[in-house]
């Protein structure tokens, strides 16, 4: 049976791709961790891929990404490639951060992709300052800044909040809510667990958002996105998402219900995509082949990478100088 | 012929950010009080009325933000200069300077700098207690990834901040305050300086008065008190606090065999220790005598002003640990 492919189911099924990507390339991160290739952090994506796909169609190549700790997803969907992200978590030459930073620091500039920050809220305030050079030198640039929950609790982030809104920056504050600062949950933390609201009260327009739903994020921060550019000041989207896996490799989960992760994994965004869009067996298998393919030769790459020289410990502690000056 | 200028440190401080302002239009001024106040301490103002509040930027109370933002202005194009009211306030942003500041470039695989200036005041002696008074860029020179620079002169209050600016990497620039109303003469084509060496601000043979910023006065005072009684001092001025230049000092201590190190920090796990130990590692047969140091006293700065006067080093400590050391040994 032959599909008449509109533009929109076109577009779904690439978004659709771009999930299972993520998802794949972390359940490979997950077996090379266990299998010691992979050491360190690593914490995983898996469930929230919908927020990372659909918000970064909302943005243009000159538009400025800050990300956190669990960035596999931002990264990939940004299209920093598979395998120098890949190549990092082995800690190789070749790596995306020429194996300094590892799986939470992956930075791809040329991509204005600015990492990943292991501090929870510590990436807001650079990306006021990425919002504000734009501002001033008139770039019509806006900073799709990512962070979680658990970075509503920290003073940077009502620091930010605040600044932003009083000088109305091209800031688009992305704050996946999976409900856990780690082991804390949200309202074992928060009095108002609303994020929202917490957000409106800086007058920054803000909404809630089904962050399992990849088609209504991509709306959202598009809608939300294209607010900023205009120069409606920064914008929040509470995007209510949940990771099916435990915080890290090191989480026994102990904090968790099992009936939660259950209930939460009924609203798959991957299986939630294919069903509403009638993807076909043939057409999923199709897709996965290829992402299996892509992640083969990530694996492929990080193997045969060189490391880095000892020798070059202590390169990029500081600028190095070129010319004669 | 060479004109000269009457001027302050506070007064070439604010010529130096005029000619930033001046120079360079990625560069802009960003901290509490700037603006419409003038500056905490006077310094930056006028600049508001002529380069407007899109250069001049008034900050909440947030420094965290406000440093974070410099840092990401930074990575993105931008020169920006910010204030800290006084170093004990930059401890709130603490996690912005060592964990973005001194650190994205190399987390980065290279691929981050961040051209950032941070101005702020420290020291003690105005009686203003244990929450405006630490000298504390003894913490921040631990920290690779950053230069710390401490200007004790009228020049290099003038030069090191166009320098500073040149430089790809966050520079942190340490005022005390004290220095702020010392008034003196400078040439009136005065610009930027080197930031890589100490300076000897005196020459003398008999001993090595090693010390920096807000402390420097005082050493040229103490040495000034013993060359009457026939001792003749060098006195080093740091000037960079990270990197340290380290063959000026050894250099002088090799010449005069003995050394007070002169810091208004704390002694303990300090910029003192660092340069102490520098001094035995690379100089201890040269040595006719054990290293001195005269530091702050072990307290959080005590407002009433004889117990300040007490806590922190004075021109008699440093000409009586001078007799103690010269005294000693071979």
């Amino acid at each position: 049976m032959t599909h008449t492919r509109d533009p929109v189911g076109e577009h779904r099924r690439e978004l659709l791709r771009q999930m299972l990507r993520i998802r794949r390339f972390e359940e490979k991160c997950a077996e090379l961790y266990s299998a010691a290739e992979i050491r360190g952090f690593l914490h995983l994506y898996i469930g929230e891929e919908a927020v990372a796909v659909g918000a970064l169609q909302a943005l243009t190549e000159e538009d400025n990404v800050v990300s956190t700790y669990r960035e596999h997803g931002h990264a990939l969907a940004r299209g920093v490639p598979a395998s120098s992200i890949m190549a990092e978590m082995y800690g190789r030459a070749t790596g995306c951060s020429r194996g300094r930073g590892g799986s939470m620091h992956l930075f791809d500039v040329g991509r204005r992709f600015y990492g990943g920050n292991a501090i929870v809220a510590g990436g807001l305030p650079i990306a006021l300052g990425l919002a504000l050079a734009d501002r001033l030198r008139g770039d019509r640039r806006v900073t799709a800044c990512f962070f979680g929950d658990g970075a509503a609790a920290e003073g940077e982030f009502h620091e930010c909040l605040n600044l932003a809104a009083l000088w109305r920056l091209p800031v688009l504050f992305s704050c996946e809510n999976n409900l856990y600062a780690m082991g804390t949950a949200l309202a074992v933390e928060h009095k108002e667990t609303d994020l929202a609201v917490r957000a409106a009260t800086y007058e920054i327009p803000s909404w809630p958002v089904d962050g399992m739903d990849v088609v209504a994020v991509e709306e959202a921060a598009r809608h939300a996105a294209e607010a900023v550019r205009e120069g409606g000041g920064p914008h929040f989207l509470e995007l209510r998402t949940y990771r099916f896996r435990a915080h890290s490799m090191y989480d026994p989960d102990r904090y968790r219900d099992k009936a939660e992760i259950e209930a939460w994994k009924r609203h798959d965004p991957i299986d939630g995509l294919a069903r509403r869009e009638n993807v076909t067996r043939d057409e999923l298998e199709l897709i996965e082949k290829e992402v299996a393919a892509e992640i083969s030769e990530a694996i492929e790459f990080a193997e045969a990478a060189p490391l880095e020289p000892v020798a070059d410990l202590t390169r990029f502690v500081h600028s190095e100088r070129t010319g004669a000056g | 012929m060479n004109a000269v200028l009457k001027t302050t440190y506070r007064e070439a401080v604010r010529a130096a950010l005029r000619e930033a302002l001046l120079r360079d239009e990625r560069v802009f001024l960003m901290g509490e009080d700037v603006g419409r106040y003038g500056g905490c301490f006077a310094v930056s103002l006028g600049l508001l009325e002529e380069f407007g509040p899109e250069r001049i930027r008034d900050t909440p109370l947030s420094e965290s933000a406000f440093v974070g933002a410099g840092i990401g202005a930074a990575m993105n194009g931008m020169r920006p200069i910010v204030e800290i009211m006084t170093v004990n306030f930059s401890l709130l942003a603490l996690d912005q300077i060592l964990n973005n500041a001194a650190t994205l470039l190399h987390m980065s695989g290279g691929q981050v700098p961040v051209p950032l200036v941070v101005r702020m005041t420290t020291g003690a002696g105005r009686q203003l207690a244990a929450q405006h008074s630490h000298s504390l860029e003894g913490w921040y020179a631990h920290i690779p990834g950053l230069r710390i620079l401490a200007p004790a002169t009228l020049e290099d209050a003038r030069g090191m901040l166009w320098t500073a600016l040149q430089d790809p990497d966050p520079v942190l620039i340490f005022e005390h305050g004290s220095l702020y109303n010392v008034a003196g003469e400078l040439p009136a084509d005065t610009g930027a300086v080197g930031i890589d060496r100490a300076a000897v601000r005196r020459a003398g043979g008999d001993v090595s008065l090693i010390t920096y910023g807000g402390t420097l006065a005082k050493a040229l005072d103490a040495a000034g008190e013993l060359s009457g009684d026939g001792i003749e001092a060098e006195v080093i001025d740091l000037r960079s606090l990270r990197p340290l230049d380290d063959a000026t000092v050894i250099d002088s201590v090799r010449r005069t065999h003995r050394a007070v190190v002169v810091d208004e920090g704390w002694r303990s796990g300090s910029l003192s220790a660092e340069i102490t130990t520098r001094i035995v590692e690379q100089a201890f047969y040269d040595l006719d005598a054990p290293i001195e140091r005269v530091c702050t006293a072990e307290v959080p700065i005590p407002y009433a002003r004889h117990l300040e006067e007490a806590a922190i080093p004075q021109v008699a400590d440093i000409v009586d640990a001078v007799h103690r050391v010269v005294g000693a040994g071979g």
